[in-house]
């Protein structure tokens, strides 16, 4: 039981009990900020993965501004409270339940199954260098220079998507 | 003792089907889209757990892009929320259908 291994056990543990408990509250903001404490732990375990600037942009776009702009339109727009969880249709519920969990033990089967870290040995060395900001930013700059433009172009099709969708009148 | 590889996949696909259960289970759209961003980081996390084990850093380029595209994406479906509710003051999915008749 060295430290990475504790450290992967409560940032594991802390991402499963907030997504279980976030699909489960019937309060929006709750459900919001147990996302966000999802967002922040799953950046633990890519700072455990030596994925530093990953784990930086993951807190700052994700549990930053992607979760403060769905807070944003909460506020806006106030929704009616949702019936509790087995108030409206419970055996549809109940089905889609037993679904998902029939998928993940067939997912764990398969993943259990397959043995995948027998063909890989992991070098750490290689996986910090892997993960540093100069070494993403050479690739993304060299390489994957179009997708980048893409994404940008992309970007700025979404946010004027986004203004004129929610805007007042169309005239 | 080093972390299986299996650990993380295991926790991606938990994270995975947390997700997919609440777009199952819950009727209002909000959630729904915070469900889908939970599948979506659940995917970054296989990304970036094959990329640190392999030693190659395309992996978590590729996750860059994915959230660049799931700003893009919240941006428009969040765009979309506040035009259905605008014109049905409801976000719960089972009352919009407007495509239907």
């Amino acid at each position: 039981m060295n430290l990475e291994f504790i450290l992967f056990i409560i940032f594991a543990a802390i991402s499963v009990s907030s997504g279980l408990l976030m699909i489960t509250r019937v309060n929006l903001v709750i459900a919001a900020l147990l996302l966000v404490v999802n967002f922040a732990s799953l950046a633990g375990l890519y700072l455990i993965l030596n994925a530093q600037f990953i784990a930086i942009a993951q807190v700052i776009i994700y549990a930053g501004a992607i979760m403060v702009f769905f807070l944003f339109v909460i506020m806006l727009i106030n929704p009616e409270h949702e019936k509790k969880f087995m108030d409206y249709k419970p055996q549809l519920k109940i089905f889609g339940v037993i679904i998902s969990i029939l998928v993940f033990i067939q997912l764990t089967y398969i993943i259990l199954l397959s043995k995948p870290s027998e063909g890989v040995s992991r070098e750490v060395e290689a996986s910090v260098k892997a993960g540093t900001i100069e070494q993403i930013g050479r690739e993304l700059f060299t390489n994957y220079v179009l997708p980048f433009e893409a994404v940008a172009y992309l970007l700025l099709a979404a946010a004027i998507g986004a203004l004129v969708l929610a805007k007042k009148k169309f005239n | 003792m080093q972390i299986q590889i299996e650990y993380y996949l295991i926790l991606s696909a938990a994270l995975f089907i947390i997700g997919v259960t609440g777009v199952l289970i819950r009727r209002n759209a909000i959630v729904v889209f915070m469900c889908i961003e939970l599948m979506l980081n659940s995917a970054n996390l296989t990304l970036i757990t094959f990329s640190s084990y392999l030693g190659n850093s395309i992996g978590q380029l590729f996750v860059f892009f994915v959230m660049a595209v799931a700003a893009a994406e919240a941006a428009v479906g969040l765009a979309i929320i506040i035009a259905l509710f605008r014109n049905k003051r409801t976000v719960n999915i089972d009352e919009i259908n407007i495509f239907k008749w």
